[in-house]
């Protein structure tokens, strides 16, 4: 940014703001629309491939997105159980601690 | 157990969705687990007032249909702790809002959370039905101006008939008069219509009146809720009417004409 935008920036107040704000998400929704909605989608068919492998609870699936004038981010995070939830799944399974008890 | 407060009007343009937002902002400021959802099928607006749009992923009608989980949906202010945003489809058709959906929707809510504050559409099809038919309270939004007042007295007979509680024969929706984009100048001029006037014809307890104030557009631009700003009296104005909606007794502020100093005049500026 040059000294220039920031006076004009100055100026502008909130409106600048506004403006920026429509120009980027006016971009992505001017494209979105001739999409069909993805989203749904590909959330489906990507946990259908991570269930192939491993436990997924649906409750524990977040998916972000921020939308930028650059780049946009697709962030999704999958919690998958820990230790102590596995370790309890497998009761009942004799495990190497109770093998040395018996 | 959540109260659910429909925003409404019947005439756009009233500030219905800046009335949503600064509603649900106060409350969360107030400690109040909120959530704000936009029943506006199709043209999609909350998000912008309170500054997430970027942050859209899924929407009210993707969780009705089951292609995603409502917590996924549901936006987190980042101001705001505990405000959250159900932001509407921009998409789909308007068939698609049903009232078992919403119910689903709202049920899940109502243990999370302490208010569901509704956005409603203009206008009194699908949408606006649908935002008010769940409601335990109403803030009908009106300007001191003609059309905008019959259209808040087509909207009270709608809640008074058309709302489950009304369907049931339970406690009627306490419906509140939110008068927004008051000038107290030209009202001592006897330009505009006075609160007073409103009240009478409307016959509803006065919830607030929001001065007509430069904060607001300010606001909308930037993406915050005005209550945010705290120089603003449209700001103020807001949270005194969010204690109100919590059930504290809240004196109404003296509505004097804002004094213009010299130079604010020669500016051609106010507050």
């Amino acid at each position: 940014m040059n000294l220039l935008n920031l006076f004009r920036r100055s100026r502008e107040g909130s409106a600048g703001a506004a403006k920026e704000r429509l120009q980027i998400l006016l971009a992505h929704e001017r494209v979105d629309s001739e999409a069909p909605e993805y989203l749904p989608m590909l959330q489906k068919e990507l946990i259908a491939v991570i269930e192939k492998y491993l436990d997924v609870d649906d409750e524990k699936v977040e998916v972000r997105l921020e939308r930028g004038r650059e780049l946009s981010t697709l962030e999704v995070n999958i919690e998958l159980p820990g230790a102590e939830k596995l370790q309890g799944r497998a009761r009942g399974r004799p495990t190497a601690g109770t093998l040395l008890q018996a | 157990m959540a109260r659910i407060i429909v925003v409404t009007s019947g005439k756009g343009g009233v500030g219905k969705t800046t009335s949503t937002a600064a509603i649900g902002a106060g409350l969360a400021m107030s400690g109040k687990k909120t959530v704000v959802i936009d029943f506006d099928v199709g043209l999609r607006n909350l998000d912008m007032i309170l500054g997430c749009e970027r942050r859209v992923v899924f929407d009210f009608i993707n969780v009705i249909h089951g292609e995603a989980k409502l917590h996924q949906a549901l936006v987190k202010d980042k101001r705001l702790e505990n405000l959250a945003v159900l932001p509407t489809s921009q998409t789909r058709d308007k068939d698609a809002l049903t009232r078992d959906g919403v119910e689903k929707v709202l049920d899940q809510l109502r243990d999370e959370y302490d208010y569901i504050v509704c956005d409603s559409p203009a206008g009194i099809e699908r949408g606006a039905h649908m935002a008010m038919y769940y409601a335990d309270d109403a803030v009908v939004v009106s300007n001191p101006e003609v059309s905008s007042v019959r259209d808040s007295d087509r909207i009270l007979g709608l809640l008074s008939s058309k709302t489950r509680r009304a369907e049931r024969g339970e406690e009627p929706v306490k419906a509140q008069l939110l008068l927004a984009r008051y000038d107290p100048a030209r009202v001592e001029k006897g330009e505009m219509l006075k609160v007073d006037d409103v009240l009478e014809i409307l016959a509803i307890p006065l919830l607030g009146v929001i001065p007509e104030s430069q904060s607001v557009l300010k606001a909308s631009n930037l993406g915050m809720p005005v209550v945010l700003d705290e120089s603003s009296n449209a700001g103020k104005a807001y949270l005194d009417a969010v204690k109100r909606l919590m059930g504290e007794q809240i004196e109404h502020r003296v509505l004097a004409p804002e004094r213009r100093s010299f130079f604010q005049r020669l500016l051609g500026r106010t507050a």
